[in-house]
């Protein structure tokens, strides 16, 4: 191997310009720590039986009445767990198709994935007659099957991109279809109950789908670690990936499964909770504004996204109805959609 | 001594279609090797199977004598880059991290990014002149600075063999020249094999120590450029008549096409007059 050592050149500009960097990384985190601790807060606190921040310490310090630890340790506390951790996993497996796959369109809830887990839950609850787990682990295998689906259709040609998005909103529409006609041919009051989970709510927090949330994280933010150099690669197309080392079609294939699990995960514990894996990373991009892959302030996008909609639709909208979190992540996520399609033709980068 | 990348009894195409069959080429180790030919005689095609970009349909494309497909990816990546004719970023990517990245073949579980690292960027960036941008988008610079950038991204990955796609499509010709030069000096101060497609001939008969003609899949000429570019086998590659005349500045072949509206006593022409035969010297 040769070295470049004969000339040497000054490494101080490359030292600073990396420091830079990841300065403005660590702040942008910092900040969206900041946030997400305040929102879980009022989260906690707020609601028809109200803490001051005193109380609520206590409580979470395991010092509060039987009451107080009643609402926050056992009714409100699930729910914000939930809320942060499907956050994190719908972001992050948006972010991972969208730099894998390089297109901000590519994103589970636009191409079908999600859409995939809410007819197999639907199915599962209308015409199945499932209980609540066996609804997760449907919406779970519905996830997988559509994904598979796709990637074998997007895959003849080798192409994958431009054409997995074509192919996913197309299955997208069919899932939709097939949505519409499980919910038309339902019986009303079981019509109801599957329309409020495809909205997607995250209050049917409990331990247990927490726990599935969370162990599934554990398992898979080292691996999405250590492929941190692969992403990197990647996000330089194909051509260099591979000049580089980098086995551009398995890798995409691991890094699609990994993003998968995670949608169909946290799809099955909350329902499809629009736009959530489609807004963060993007979002991620555009504060960090490095071309990074800027997955952690991705991740914390998305927590705060999740968590923040569910406080509204708890507590600011107006009427006696507790709304589900979906209605409030799906209108933040609409107009961003429709500002999308509308610049991306300008600069070109979303084909 | 510079491992010997050989390409032995190739095809190569994509999907049902060969553009390549049964091509035999070494490249000669620590010279220039310019490839041209026509749009479609599968030069750009010969390079991604050189650079395993595309799987050979039959034959084998090796490395040090062993096939380039058995070895490891990251280790064939510290010894063969790419530079591909369009590659993409994502936005906002600054200079610095976009050269860095060609360091990932060196790096592994237990090697993560070190000195050494940063000084052969810097070292990949004072050679391409581009130190002075690290800090800049990529996408704010000029199209030459850009591709200078890339060249960049290829050195600091210390391939080799280095494997160009067009470096100079879209350059202007101050750039163009810029570029080549560049990479003329890592190839004799470094003793880096280059490969590289260029589309104009008199460039690569001044740039390249070999010259590999190609037409409709096959390679018609290769040697120096003195013996490849005959007038007839430019006419037999790219179907143009011209006439070589040495290069006034280094006495390389100089291809001067002809046309159909010159070539009379080829200083001359008639106005109004049509030639519809080409005049053959």
């Amino acid at each position: 191997m040769t070295m470049l050592r004969e000339r040497q050149a000054d490494a101080a500009p490359l030292t600073a310009a990396r420091a830079q960097r990841s300065r403005r990384e660590r702040r942008v985190v910092l900040v969206l720590v900041g946030a997400l601790l305040i929102v879980a807060a009022f989260s906690l606190a707020v609601g028809a039986y109200s803490l001051s921040v005193p109380d609520l310490l206590r409580t979470l310090a395991g010092q509060g009445t039987q009451s107080e630890n009643f609402i926050v340790l056992s009714l409100r506390l699930p729910r914000l767990t939930l809320a942060v951790l499907v956050g994190v996993a719908f972001a992050l497996s948006g972010a991972l198709f969208q730099t894998v796959l390089r297109n901000p369109l590519a994103s589970p809830d636009i191409i079908g994935v999600t859409g995939g887990a809410s007819a197999a839950a639907v199915f599962g609850m209308l015409i199945l007659g499932f209980g609540s787990l066996a609804t997760s682990l449907a919406a779970f295998a519905g996830a997988i099957i559509i994904a598979g689906v796709i990637y074998l259709l997007a895959r003849r040609g080798g192409v994958v991109g431009y054409r997995f998005v074509l192919i996913g909103v197309g299955v997208a529409f069919m899932v939709q279809g097939l949505l519409g006609y499980l919910l038309s041919r339902a019986d009303l009051n079981d019509a109801q109950g599957a329309l409020l989970w495809l909205v997607g709510s995250v209050s049917g927090a409990r331990w247990q789908n927490i726990s599935v949330v969370a162990v599934l994280l554990l398992l898979l933010l080292p691996v999405i670690r250590l492929a941190d150099g692969r992403l990197r690669a990647l996000q330089l197309g194909d051509d260099l990936a591979t000049s580089l080392g980098v086995g551009a079609e398995r890798t995409r294939l691991v890094l699609l499964v990994i993003a998968v699990a995670l949608a169909a995960t946290a799809t099955a514990a909350v329902g499809p909770l629009a736009f959530v894996a489609f807004v963060a990373a993007p979002i991620a991009w555009r504060v960090v504004g490095t071309g990074g892959l800027a997955l952690i302030p991705a991740a914390l996008i998305g927590a705060l996204i999740t968590t923040v909609a569910d406080f509204v639709a708890q507590h600011l909208l107006p009427g006696q109805l507790e709304l589900p979190a979906g209605i409030i992540t799906g209108a933040i996520g609409a107009p961003y959609l429709l500002w999308l399609l509308a610049t991306s033709n300008k600069t070109g980068k979303s084909a | 001594m510079t491992p010997i990348l050989r390409a032995e009894g190739v095809s190569l195409g994509y999907g049902q279609t060969p553009i390549i069959e049964n091509l035999d080429l070494t490249i000669v180790p620590g010279a220039i090797t310019v490839i041209v030919g026509a749009n479609a005689s599968g030069k750009s095609t010969l390079l991604k199977g050189l650079s395993r970009l595309i799987t050979p349909d039959a034959g084998q494309v090796t490395l040090r004598g062993r096939n380039i497909r058995a070895l490891p990816a990251k280790k064939v990546a510290t010894v063969v880059g790419l530079l591909p004719q369009q590659p993409v970023a994502p936005d906002g990517i600054t200079v610095a991290d976009l050269v860095g990245r060609g360091r990932y073949p060196h790096q592994g579980w237990f090697r993560q990014w070190s000195s050494s690292d940063d000084e052969i960027v810097a070292a990949a960036m004072a050679a391409t002149n581009t130190h002075e941008l690290a800090a800049r988008r990529l996408e704010d610079l000029s199209g030459g600075q850009r591709q200078r950038v890339w060249i960049a991204m290829a050195l600091a990955q210390d391939p080799e063999i280095l494997l160009l796609d067009e470096p100079t499509t879209f350059l202007d010709v101050t750039h163009q020249i810029e570029v080549l030069d560049l990479l003329l000096e890592r190839n004799r101060e470094r003793g880096t094999t280059v490969v590289m497609v260029l589309h104009d001939l008199n460039l690569a008969a001044r740039y390249a120590d070999h010259l590999v003609v190609m037409c409709a899949g096959r390679i018609v000429a290769n040697g120096t450029p003195a013996e490849t570019l005959t007038a007839e086998i430019v006419r037999h590659a790219f179907d143009l008549e011209a006439r070589i005349v040495p290069d006034p500045v280094c006495g390389s072949p100089m291809v001067v096409p002809i046309g159909r509206f010159h070539g009379v006593a080829s200083t001359t022409t008639t106005p109004g007059v049509r030639h519809n035969e080409p005049v053959v010297i």
